[in-house]
């Protein structure tokens, strides 16, 4: 019933203000909007390649310094193999054709991949063609050779046509490719992949934001503490704020999603209910968050100041940068990160369709960070009222 | 008359510091008490004390026969806080339905209690407005008919009468009056010396401590004074007298 009181209120509020209603949902689209054009990123990473029954000498064309290979020999599908190994591609050989099979999450270690096919088999044309040249020059040697010999005896017959038709061994073996993709296809570019990460980092910022500035207004106002002057329990105080604002991440998640589904004409490989869970989540851990950062802020304009010191560094943390090539004690900070978990597990719904049963151990930690600031929050409000 | 609120042998601080010491106090029921003291003589501390907020460093608070703090209490006690703690983006409706619920009402009592409250107050015309467009005065009338809404047994006011005109500040009396008849407890905390004359006993507070206690025509008499301002200047300075005399 209170708790039922305290969430029409914050609704009520929120539809009032207008001002805050736009910011929580228009500038999210706006800001991926931008970054859907500004986006466009290549840097030097290095992609895993699997080859399996591929002729070594096209391996060894295809390897670079970007292109780690690795030999399998299993019989399990492509697919199994990207996703139990996280293989950026599988490359398999039957006769002449050549099928590849790229994840695709990373769309730069897949152009990697194909730009390092594509050299590869120049390579291989350009060896053969110097070969075949090497083999004609040869032929041809051998003809004037027999030129003369026959301008001495007449009607020998010649082996030079033998050699001639060798040529046919030394040529380039000519490779058709078929490629496959598991996420995407082949239009798909950095941004599908940083949309994910996007859409985590967006609702736990603007959540953040509002819900931590909404209870430092009612601190500051006083009205908290006339609350706490009423029978209402702490723990109602806080179920009324995470549903009401939970209830505005959760139209602030659709709308990105939609938006991202239909404008961006984004592919979303999992469940969607899983994108929309882990949302959910990632906002409860943004609400419990800001409220309980609130409590160290004397005012919005300090709230403010809490943005470069808990949220920006979150980013760094998410997945635009590969964290698991990063030092070991900056992964370390990356692991107490709520975004690290969150943007994870949104990636691997997005762009590589894992399941529940595949990403609940991050499911998890959103949970128990969630669980922690609750009750630090619980706590917090104690200081009010000691009952 | 049953005691309503009895505070024993009161020592309240925050953290080292301690703003009240040996504050005794007894509200029976039907009872205006006056609290009277200066800025930052511990009034709202005393009064977060009787509220719960803050647990006794010493000594007990007893409100309606349970030891506080307690939660439950609160649901009949009506408080009006000295800052105007109200939602500004909301209607003075919306403002009251809240609290009212907070306070535990039945939502089908709310429209007339809400009817009733605005009505002591004369804010029935500006119900539907928000409060951010009211004045000063309006929000201090829509903060008492918060207090008033619930239909409280006791009711606790810090403060009321600040920003009120005089004769909106006779009708409120008059209302308080009429609640202290029909047995509500009151108790109250003023600056001014009309309001301490309105009371019907009187508790002088400070630097945290009780200088003198007892009905207003009493303290006159006691003191030997002409009225209630003459008897607080003059209970303070026998409290001067006495610290320096340490």
């Amino acid at each position: 019933m209170r708790t039922l009181a305290m969430i029409k209120r914050v609704l009520q509020e929120m539809l009032r203000d207008k001002r805050t209603l736009a910011m929580m949902f228009i500038a999210p689209l706006l800001i991926l909007t931008l970054v859907y054009f500004l986006f466009q990123s290549n840097n030097n990473q290095t992609a895993d390649l699997a080859v399996r029954h591929v002729d070594s000498t096209l391996v060894k064309a295809v390897n670079n310094d970007n292109v780690k290979i690795h030999h399998v020999s299993s019989d399990d599908s492509a697919k199994q193999l990207i996703r139990d190994h996280d293989y950026a591609a599988v490359m398999t050989q039957k006769g002449d054709k050549l099928t590849l099979t790229l994840q695709n999450s990373n769309q730069t270690k897949s152009s990697i991949i194909k730009k390092s096919l594509q050299a590869g088999q120049v390579k291989l044309k350009n060896q053969a063609t110097i070969a075949t040249l090497k083999t004609q020059k040869e032929a041809i040697g051998k003809l004037q050779q027999q030129l003369t010999t026959l301008t001495k005896q007449a009607g020998m017959q010649t082996d030079a046509q033998a050699d001639m038709s060798n040529q046919k061994n030394n040529a380039a073996k000519n490779y058709s490719v078929s490629t496959h993709y598991i996420y995407g296809d082949k239009d798909t570019t950095f941004f599908d992949a940083f949309l994910p990460i996007m859409m985590g980092f967006v609702v736990f910022f603007f959540v953040f934001l509002i819900s931590g500035i909404a209870l430092l207004r009612e601190r500051t106002t006083g009205t908290l503490k006339r609350l706490l002057a009423t029978p209402v329990k702490r723990g109602e105080i806080i179920t009324g704020y995470l549903s009401g604002y939970g209830i505005f991440a959760l139209v602030q998640t659709l709308l990105i999603v939609l938006y991202s589904m239909y404008v961006f004409d984004i592919q979303i490989l999992g469940s969607i209910w899983n994108v929309l869970l882990i949302n959910v989540l990632m906002a409860a851990v943004a609400l419990t968050m800001g409220l309980f950062i609130s409590t160290f802020a004397a005012s919005e304009f300090q709230m403010m100041q809490f943005i470069p010191i808990v949220a920006i560094p979150q980013v760094f943390f998410s997945g635009i940068i590969p964290v698991d090539q990063m030092a070991g004690w900056l992964q370390a900070i990356g692991h107490l990160m709520p975004l690290y978990y969150g943007a994870n597990a949104m990636s691997d719904v997005v762009t590589k369709g894992f399941n529940i049963t595949q990403i609940w151990p991050n499911i998890l930690i959103l949970l128990l960070f969630a669980a922690v600031f609750l009750v630090l929050n619980l706590n917090a409000v104690r200081r009010y009222r000691e009952v | 008359m049953a005691e309503v609120i009895q505070v024993t042998d009161l020592v309240q601080g925050y953290g080292k510091n301690i703003v009240i010491s040996d504050i005794n106090l007894s509200v029976s029921s039907g009872e205006i008490l006056g609290l009277i003291g200066p800025s930052g003589s511990g009034k709202t501390t005393l009064i977060n004390s009787i509220m719960g907020m803050l647990k006794p460093k010493k000594g007990s608070v007893t409100v309606l026969g349970t030891t506080m703090p307690n939660r439950k209490i609160l649901a009949r006690i009506g408080f009006m806080a000295q800052a105007d703690a109200l939602y500004e983006t909301l209607t003075a409706r919306e403002n009251l339905t809240f609290f009212g619920q907070m306070q535990g009402m039945d939502t089908k009592d709310l429209p007339e209690q809400i009817d009733y409250a605005t009505n002591v107050v004369s804010l029935n015309e500006d119900l539907d407005k928000h409060v951010g467009d009211y004045s000063g005065g309006m929000k201090r009338r829509l903060s008492l008919a918060i207090a008033l809404v619930a239909n409280p047994d006791i009711l606790i006011l810090d403060e009321p009468t600040v920003g009120i005109d005089p004769e909106l500040r006779q009708q409120i009396w008059q209302e308080l009056h009429r609640l202290s008849q029909k047995g509500k407890t009151i108790l109250l905390t003023t600056h001014v010396m009309d309001d301490a004359e309105e009371s019907d006993s009187l508790l002088m507070i400070r630097n945290g401590i009780a200088i003198a206690q007892g009905r207003p025509e009493q303290l006159i008499k006691e003191f030997g004074v002409n009225n209630i301002e003459e008897v607080f200047v003059k209970a303070g300075r026998d409290q001067d007298a006495h610290t320096s005399n340490d």
